[in-house]
């Protein structure tokens, strides 16, 4: 290295820059995630109408321009509320891919951004349940016990025992629940989408829909016993007795068998 | 070192036999003769898991507490706390996460139990399907049938002990099946359960009856079932020099013995095994029970399945007019109950446990038979049990119906009107198929034998005629595909005798008549040594 670079460049010259960059990544991070943050929570003017767009191109084909709905098609959507939307759209399962049984969920295809604006659009049409606070979904808030208690006598017998969802009539069904996040479990119990009933706070009040939560979020630790084969129950154990277990030593009877004496 | 333990071993052995006598009976076991093939250790695996059953039961009755007192849980598991439950439930949580190995040994069990019930299925079927219940194997036939029914009692009463809400919902329909027999049914149901579906002692009743009296039975079973294998000598299959007056085999002393101890270890193992990775009866998932809640994908363990896919197959009302439940005079006749739960089961179990029978009359075969048939050479049996075994099936599809509705996107509706369809349908092309292949089979054993085995090899003769060489069977090879029995269907007497009178027991004999066109009208004879040489020279 001459002289001249030797003067050019300092020593400290690489460090400096690489915490310049993260200083700027950091601070541009954190100016995103407030503006979203703060988004999420407020509902504007600007956003009614953005919604308003939002739904004329996506969704007014088969709710109407005045979302009044199509006889035989699509349901009105005066009154179902911002916490409806915010769960058909942000779980894929509207707009809807095909006609079919029942609309099936699959990626969202807006961003949270513009969700939120179709849900202040629709909330502004008629008043219905709103979008429930981080804390009105915060699984560790939530008593498991009491959830169990709730979720079998209200949930299980279309969800199965732990959620991990059911057959109903003529090809719709009820989903599995341990990939649903808490925002969208509890907007589901609010709503009653598709087959579902609902269950307003009359039915199961907020702690009560919040211990679901909790129970759900449990299951995320796993079976104590090991594998859980889908949690299906005994069919599935059933089938893997008679492949794996009688498999296996039918298969050794075999070997033994071949190694005659 | 070796000559030290001998001396040991023989002083020993000398100081029993000086006192019992028992010399003589270790001798007549020890040389007592078994042939070698893999399908006859099916039965052992229903035999050793029934040991690990034994074993890994004593280990759960020190920690099971079989009360329907109850408590308020209270212990390591977030879901139960402040829950109340049944002392019942409680102790198999406690078992489960509190006591060390608690829960690898419920899983042993409960895995063992699924496959007991499995392994005396698939030895059944191999007895079945190879005509090793024909005399003078008929009673042990029957021993075995019992000891099946034995092993569904002992495992739906095990499985409902816990007290959880997907047991309890299996006794629910139990105690609906029970009430609806007529004009008794609602008393026996009440003695079931001391009053009132749940009521209190259930859980007590069934603890004895699922550790005591049941298996207490299957013991005695067993040693009668093995006891009678001894008295009548294993059976084994055709092959040079094996005949229905000889056995040809191993003895049990030291080959067997060998064989026996390892497999046990084996069964033990996997069982073992499978236990340590497969979660089975997740009860605190399903809660403690209440008679309220059912959930989704609600089935008993799979060998009761059939029962519940019998009553998920029947319809309400038949071809929506005719009504399954009758009310006559104030009482209530529920057909679509007693149908799918009592005459349904009844009849297929009937069939199977008298099925040594109606083959003799149908064969009118009365021989002993200690030399087995392949199954290609009983094309009706072997149709038979095909066709039971797709009946079983179709109903063990309906009792999943829900969970395959899920799995592969089906609608449920659908699903069922097919196997409404199906359990009529499926059996019988079952057995048209399998008799079919059976005759196609034996076609291909008479060509092997008349015209050897196809070589490959292309020989071109002089006056340009191709021809591929084929190899003549060896005399093993050959007695295997013509020894068989060749039964010609049964003709009988006329109805009425030369002076027009009617002769007693026409109607029975015409009935063995129809049994035996229906099992030999249709056959294929083995080869006849003239056959044989007559194709020698057609040859060449």
């Amino acid at each position: 290295m001459n002289a001249l670079a030797r003067h050019r460049y300092h020593r400290a010259a690489p460090v400096v820059l690489v915490l310049l960059l993260l200083a700027l990544i950091a601070g541009v991070a954190a100016a995103v995630s407030t503006a979203s943050s703060a988004e999420a929570t407020t509902a504007t003017a600007d956003d009614v109408t953005e919604g308003q767009k939002l739904f004329a191109a996506n969704c007014a084909s088969c709710h109407g321009l005045d979302a009044q709905g199509t006889d035989g098609v699509a349901p009105s959507l005066v009154g179902v509320g911002a916490a409806a939307v915010d769960f058909q759209v942000g779980t894929g399962r509207m707009p809807m891919q095909a006609s079919g049984p029942q609309a099936r969920a699959k990626a969202p295809q807006f961003s949270q951004e513009e969700i939120s604006q179709l849900a202040a659009f629709v909330a502004s049409l008629g008043a219905g349940p709103a979008i429930p606070t981080e804390e009105q979904v915060d699984p560790a808030l939530g008593d498991p016990a009491n959830g169990m208690e709730l979720f079998r006598t209200n949930c299980a017998m279309c969800h199965g025992s732990v959620g991990g969802g059911g057959a109903l009539t003529q090809g719709k069904y009820a989903p599995n629940l341990w990939e649903t996040t808490p925002t969208h479990i509890y907007e589901a119990m609010l709503t009653g989408p598709q087959s579902m009933p609902v269950f307003n706070d009359a039915n199961i009040d907020p702690e009560g829909k919040r211990d679901i939560i909790a129970y759900l979020k449990a299951q995320d630790e796993g079976s104590p016993g090991g594998l859980r084969l889908g949690t299906i129950g005994p069919v599935a154990e059933g089938m893997w007795g008679w492949l794996v277990a009688l498999g296996l030593i039918i298969a050794s009877t075999v070997w033994i068998g071949s190694r005659s004496s | 070192m070796g000559a030290r333990v001998n001396t040991a071993a023989a002083g020993t052995a000398n100081w029993v036999d000086e006192r019992t006598s028992i010399g003589g009976f270790v001798k007549f076991f020890a040389r007592k003769l078994f042939p070698d093939h893999w399908s006859f250790m099916l039965g052992e695996i229903a035999l050793y898991s029934f040991i690990v059953l034994l074993l890994s039961g004593v280990f759960l009755t020190a920690f099971f507490v079989p009360s329907m007192t109850i408590v308020t849980y209270d212990g390591p598991l977030a879901t139960m706390q402040g829950v109340e439950m049944s002392e019942a439930f409680a102790s198999t949580l406690h078992m489960s996460f509190e006591v060390p190995g608690g829960l690898l040994m419920r899983q042993i069990h409960h895995w063992s139990a699924l496959l007991f019930t499995a392994a005396i299925v698939t030895h059944m079927a191999r007895v079945f399907f190879t005509g090793a219940f024909r005399k003078p194997r008929e009673l042990n036939w029957l021993v075995g049938f019992t000891l099946m029914i034995l092993s569904l009692a002992a495992g739906f009463s095990g499985y409902s002990l816990p007290d959880d809400v997907l047991s309890g919902n299996g006794l629910r329909i139990i105690e609906g099946v029970t009430r609806s027999i007529p004009i008794v049914g609602e008393y026996i149901s009440y003695w079931i359960f001391g009053g009132e579906f749940p009521g209190e002692i259930l859980i007590p009743r069934l603890f004895t009856m699922h550790i005591l009296l049941v298996p207490g039975l299957i013991l005695v079973l067993i040693a009668l079932h093995l006891f009678l294998v001894f008295l009548h000598k294993h059976t084994q299959y055709p092959g040079g020099g094996r005949k229905h007056t000889n056995v040809v085999g191993l003895p049990l002393f030291p080959v067997y013995t060998a064989k026996a101890g390892g497999f046990f270890f084996v069964v033990f193992g996997i069982v073992a095994l499978v236990a340590a990775v497969f979660t089975i009866n997740p009860v605190w998932n399903y809660g403690p029970y209440d008679p309220s809640p059912v959930s989704a994908g609600t089935q008993p363990d799979w060998y009761i399945l059939f029962v519940d896919g019998a009553l998920r197959l029947m319809p309400g009302w038949l071809f929506d007019v005719i009504p399954m439940e009758w009310e006559i005079w104030g009482y209530t006749l529920s057909w679509n109950l007693l149908i799918p739960a009592l005459i349904l089961p009844g009849l297929f179990f009937g069939f199977l446990a008298l099925y040594p029978w109606i083959e003799a009359w149908a064969t009118g075969d009365r021989g002993e038979k200690h030399v087995l048939d392949r199954p290609r050479n009983a094309p009706v049996r072997t149709g038979i049990g095909v066709a039971l075994i797709t009946f079983y099936v179709v109903l063990v599809m309906e009792g999943s119906n829900d969970i395959i509705a899920n799995l592969f996107h089906l609608s449920l509706n659908d699903l069922t009107y097919f196997f409404r369809i199906g359990i009529f349908v499926l059996p019988v092309l079952a057995f048209w198929i399998t008799r079919r292949i059976c005759f196609g089979l034996q076609r291909k054993d008479r060509e092997l034998v008349l015209h050897g085995k196809e070589t490959g090899r292309i020989v071109r003769h002089e006056h340009g005629e191709y021809v591929e060489v084929h190899e003549p069977l060896t005399d093993q090879e050959r007695w295997l595909l013509v020894s068989y029995d060749d039964i010609a269907p049964l003709e009988i007497e006329d109805e009425y005798n030369d002076r027009g009178v009617r002769r007693k027991g026409y109607r029975w004999d015409r009935f063995k008549k129809w049994l035996s066109h229906l099992y030999f009208e249709k056959r294929i004879s083995p080869v006849t040594p003239e056959e044989l040489e007559a194709a020698k020279h057609e040859h060449h």
